[in-house]
């Protein structure tokens, strides 16, 4: 079942919005699909303006989405906030120049990317996924950050399966999310 | 002459040449569509060598009711003119011959961002519509602030295999064989009005594609909404009767879009 993190009350409303989907994408894996979060207009303001409220006013200057559903989280986060948003891509995809960090995964490993020039020295950067699971793809993403010199303020998830310790993977930054699935 | 680069600053400066330079104007739209008459592309080539702009080249095109260039110059609003300059070109991606339109850069800058979103809310807030439809992946960026923004709610169409729940496809072609969008089962209900959002329309196939996803199911399409078109591929006509609304239209030699 899925426990709530934070105390506030939109929360509860947010987590009953989260629809499992059984063995998917393989057998034995319970998916966490925050579509369905989407189709409810005050759940999905809920959860946004609870990022907003907690990273307004911290001189985060950038919001760095994780694809595909970072994209859909991020950027409201981002205008609310007054930062830019820079999403962060499997290869191929982005079309200029790029900084790429490699990450394993169960099997093999995969790549995420980011443009050369999107964030500078120096910058406070927030990254947002949906949800955090063993953390490889979070801790790439922070270490394209890094590498281009900005700082990692926190990471911001919706869910989070503690189970797989992603939290663990995060070079001692912050996590923040508002609900986990035990 | 006027001193160009002064005047290269105001953001007035399109406009002007929309007006001064255009002499024939196109034949009105017929009323009962909102095609956008085609933009003077000649004579923005003119606009576009003067202010500097980048090689794809750019005109403003908001409501597409406008029976002529004129009153379309003056009901541009001043806040295109900063998106349009955001939008970089990466020439030669993702293959020789194509001017990638990319709009990371417009995310970069945040009154251009933050433009962009109010100017499609403010044409879609009050207009009864409870769906906002985002194409993969670059609709999921401009489709939810909307989407929240007017109170309704966002729907992600996306590649095969990547949705979790049970799913309805289409199909629609490529230059080379075919491709698919899925949504969910039961994200949409019938007698829903919908906006389909994505960043560019080329062709026309991925987004006429999302318009029979949405049909079947009963929901009414009220219009699709792009950061950007590229005119000369004729993606408009692909949207059959559907209206289209852009912010910005481009010039390009391009094929091979979605």
């Amino acid at each position: 079942m899925s426990a709530v993190i934070d105390e506030d009350p939109r929360v509860n409303g947010i987590k009953t919005k989260i629809r499992v989907v059984p063995d998917f994408p393989k057998p034995g894996i319970m998916f966490q699909d925050i579509t369905t979060l989407l189709l409810d207009p005050k759940a999905f303001k809920d959860t946004v303006d609870l990022f907003v409220e907690r990273y307004k006013g911290r001189n985060i200057s950038v919001v760095a989405g994780i694809e595909a559903r970072g994209f859909i989280f991020g950027p409201p986060i981002a205008l609310a906030i007054g930062a830019k948003f820079v999403p962060l891509r499997k290869p191929k995809k982005l079309p200029g120049e790029v900084i790429s960090e490699e990450y394993t995964l169960e099997y093999g490993s995969d790549c995420l990317e980011m443009h050369v020039g999107a964030v500078d020295k120096g910058e406070c950067a927030l990254v947002v996924d949906d949800l955090i699971a063993t953390g490889g793809t979070l801790c790439a993403a922070m270490n394209l950050l890094e590498r281009a010199g900005a700082e990692v303020v926190e990471c911001a998830c919706l869910i989070e399966l503690p189970e797989l310790k992603g939290r663990d993977r995060l070079h001692g930054k912050p996590l923040y999310v508002l609900v986990e699935y035990l | 002459m006027i001193h160009a680069p002064s005047l290269l600053r105001c953001p007035f400066f399109f406009f002007f040449f929309f007006f001064f330079f255009s002499s024939s104007s196109p034949p009105p739209p017929p009323a009962a569509s909102c095609i956008l008459p085609p933009p003077p592309l000649l004579r923005l080539h003119v606009i576009s060598s003067l202010a500097r702009t980048p090689i794809s080249l750019r005109c403003s095109a908001a409501d597409s009711r406008s029976p002529s260039n004129r009153e379309m110059a003056a009901q541009q609003d001043p806040r295109l003119a900063g998106i349009a300059a955001s939008i970089r070109v990466i020439p030669d991606f993702p293959k020789a011959g194509i001017m990638f339109q990319d709009i990371t850069t417009l995310l970069l800058d945040v009154k251009a961002f933050r433009d962009t979103i109010d100017l499609f809310v403010d044409r879609y807030k009050d207009k009864g519509i409870s769906v906002v439809a985002g194409i993969e992946a670059r609709g999921f960026i401009f489709g939810p602030p909307i989407a929240l923004a007017i109170g309704a709610k966002f729907v992600p169409l996306r590649k095969p295999k990547k949705l979790p729940g049970e799913v309805i496809s289409e199909e629609y072609s490529l230059e080379y064989g075919t491709d698919k969008i899925e949504m969910h089962v039961g994200a949409v209900e019938a007698g829903e009005r919908a906006l389909i959002v994505d960043d560019l329309i080329a062709t026309g196939g991925t987004l006429n594609a999302a318009i029979r996803l949405l049909e079947r199911v009963g929901v009414e399409v009220y219009e699709c909404a792009c950061l950007m078109e590229l005119p000369e591929l004729k993606g408009r006509e692909r949207l059959g009767d559907k209206p289209l609304f852009v912010l910005v239209q481009s010039s390009v030699d391009a094929h091979d879009h979605h």
